[in-house]
């Protein structure tokens, strides 16, 4: 993307929104700011309207922050919670239909490659656990399987919140929500293990209660995605509204489930992921 | 890349000189995407279909596209397509039958994104039972989806109306996709003469900067907008600007008209349109009532038939106005539901005259001798 396309036309100032004259003002496209300068910039996401306490909203940000080439990212998402965010971000992204997001995404990056040969265009996944691991997983698994060059992204809230709160896949075992009376029957879906044997160079999980991690392993998935192959990150944060927990309490909640054993952080990386991001990562200890 | 020269669409329709070949409708759908500049294609196997994309891969590995795989399924194809024409690329892709319902939910969201996707649909009966004969059922499920129906009476049909709906598709006043649909096995799998422009030559890449709607490449501004119609607020501003959005879509479908008319010569096309008795048809549907009414005919009695092209947008004002002047109306079709019927009464006046027969299905062939029983039943009331 070339900056000078979101320029404002002299004497138009006054009747631009407010938000859109922060964002040429302070803008984060090409000046290769992260999670730590989060506060310095305006961020891509302006405002959002999701629950207080919401565990995705912070992620939301915190991966935004994190894009290493934001003017050059499109963004597919799903339908549920994240979805109500989106038109508020500041990035080009699609809402298809529920499920399909990994299928839309393998299209358009194929087609951006032929567009822009010569530019590198990151696709990122971003959906809710029932869009991953349910309802979408046959065409989440396939362009694995296809080696598509995108990253996926769960936000992982352990249930259906965005339609009432229904039990999903990614729930844990027992837990009683609505469409599961008597408590879930099955574990929750060992997503990072399907994705590092379906062919994902990069797989992660962590949670927004580690921002700094999050951001390290979020760029390393979409580098390894742009020439590697695909790769997935899982990001661990319960639904405060769903779970009945306090909104102040979300992160206090995720460390207490790491305690328990119910979450830990993980990394796979192939051989040849981990080769392409240590040539990356040294470089830019050199420059 | 395969060398080709870009000419214009009229050069390539009407201008260049055509080279008649024998060969199957799946056939003519690979000579039809060799001219047609295709950036991506995907596909995935179901009978009748699969052999139009087979030989869609065969060009791409000659150099004629620049992208083809296979998908996981449908919906997942659909899907795929999609997201290939956000990001501003022209593609094309084909199914039919069980095929064309398991997409279904792709449909609109095609037309709602104002996309300019060209698919084949090769009918074909729905389960259950298991059926992969000819049927046009599908077809009823598609009339409301937002898309542009065409439907190809015979190879030379098909070939021009793919090559013809990406011009239509992508006119900036249009900008929604369209279906062009051909009874499975009728056509896919039958040979027939075609005449064919020269393979050497293409119709003009696809420009997404003369979209309605932006690409979503990031190069344009991104900030606070979507592509798709993303209202989800409870209130009535909300539910206005998706309806008017629904509105919108209908309306490209109106300003195709005059795109049919001047690309494919009209809507409909009509033979002995003074005659008491009409036959209206679409697809296959048509070549049996034209044997029908050469048999009908050396009984002495004169019919007349209008070919619908067009299904969506629908020729209401045309059937309007030659059903009045008929006695009777006769509509053949290849589906238990008789959809063409339900369409033809819902525009002319006086629906008593309108007769929904014959009607074969479940991969029946449609005996014009069925068609003339109905001709002299009409003749002798």
């Amino acid at each position: 993307m070339n900056k000078s396309i979101f320029k404002i036309t002299p004497c138009f100032e006054d009747i631009m929104p407010d938000e859109y004259k922060e964002l040429v003002e302070s803008d984060p496209f090409g000046k290769g700011l992260g999670v730590s300068q989060l506060g310095t910039y305006k961020e891509l996401l302006e405002e959002h309207p999701l629950c207080a306490g919401c565990g995705l909203a912070l992620s939301l940000r915190l991966i935004l922050a994190s894009l290493p080439n934001p003017e050059d990212t499109v963004i597919v998402g799903s339908t549920g919670c994240s979805a109500l965010a989106f038109p508020q971000v500041a990035l080009h992204n699609i809402h298809s239909v529920f499920g399909n997001q990994n299928a839309v995404a393998s299209g358009l990056k194929r087609a951006l490659k032929l567009r822009f040969p010569d530019k590198v265009k990151d696709v990122v996944v971003i959906a809710g656990d029932g869009a991953t691991a349910d309802i979408g997983l046959d065409m989440v698994m396939q362009s694995w399987f296809r080696c598509e060059n995108i990253t996926t992204i769960m936000l992982d809230n352990e249930a259906y919140a965005n339609t009432g709160g229904q039990e999903s896949g990614m729930s844990p075992q027992g837990t009683v929500l609505n469409m599961a009376p008597k408590g879930k029957k099955f574990p929750k879906i060992s997503m990072p293990e399907i994705a590092r044997e379906s062919g994902c160079a990069y797989v992660a999980a962590i949670s927004p209660a580690q921002p700094k991690r999050l951001e390290k392993m979020v760029r390393r998935a979409i580098l390894t995605a742009r020439e590697v192959g695909p790769s997935y990150v899982q990001i661990f944060s319960p639904c405060p509204t769903n779970y009945k927990f306090k909104p102040q309490e979300m992160v206090a909640r995720i460390k207490q489930r790491e305690k328990e054993g119910f979450f830990k952080s993980k990394e796979y990386i192939t051989t040849e992921a981990q080769e392409y991001l240590a040539g990356l990562e040294e470089g830019k200890k050199d420059e | 890349m395969i060398e080709q020269k870009v000419v214009t669409p009229e050069q390539l329709f009407f201008e260049a000189e055509r080279e008649e070949q024998f060969i199957t409708g799946s056939e003519a759908i690979r000579e039809a995407i060799k001219s047609a500049n295709v950036d991506m294609a995907i596909s995935y196997p179901i009978t009748p279909q699969s052999e139009s994309m087979h030989l869609v891969g065969d060009i791409f590995a000659e150099g004629y596209i620049k992208e083809y795989f296979r998908g996981e399924n449908e919906f997942a194809v659909m899907s795929s397509v999609a997201g290939a024409a956000m990001a501003g690329v022209r593609v094309f892709t084909a199914t039919g039958g069980p095929g064309t319902l398991r997409a279904f939910e792709m449909f609109p969201t095609w037309s709602g994104s104002r996309l300019p996707i060209v698919c084949a649909f090769m009918t074909r009966g729905i389960n259950s039972p298991l059926t992969i004969q000819p049927d046009t059922l599908e077809m009823a499920y598609m009339l409301d989806t937002g898309m542009l129906m065409l439907h190809a009476e015979n190879g030379q049909d098909l070939y021009d109306m793919v090559l013809k709906a990406f011009v239509i598709a992508e006119k900036p006043d249009v900008h929604v996709p369209v279906g062009v649909f051909a009874d499975g096995f009728f056509v896919t799998h039958t040979r027939d003469k075609v005449n064919i422009a020269p393979a050497d030559m293409k119709l003009p890449s696809y420009n997404p900067n003369c979209a309605p709607v932006p690409a979503m490449d990031m190069e344009t501004v991104p900030f606070r907008q979507m592509r798709d119609p993303f209202v989800m607020k409870s209130n009535f501003i909300s539910y206005a600007a998706h309806a008017s959005w629904q509105q919108e879509i209908l309306a490209a479908a109106e300003r195709a008209r005059k795109y049919i008319d001047s690309l494919l010569g009209g809507l409909i096309e009509v033979e002995n349109e003074d005659a008491d008795i009409l036959i209206i048809a679409s697809g296959t549907a048509v070549s049996q009532s034209r044997e029908a009414i050469q048999q009908a005919k050396s009984e002495g009695l004169s019919v007349g038939l209008v070919k619908i092209k067009s299904l969506r947008p629908f020729p209401t004002e045309q059937i309007r106005r030659l059903a009045a002047k008929a006695k009777a109306v006769i509509i053949p079709e290849f589906n238990r539901v008789g959809w063409l019927c339900r369409e033809v009464k819902t525009a002319v006046d006086d629906t008593t005259k309108v007769v929904g027969a014959p009607r074969v299905f479940g991969g029946m062939t449609m005996p014009p001798q069925l068609i003339v029983d109905e001709i002299r039943r009409c003749a002798n009331e």
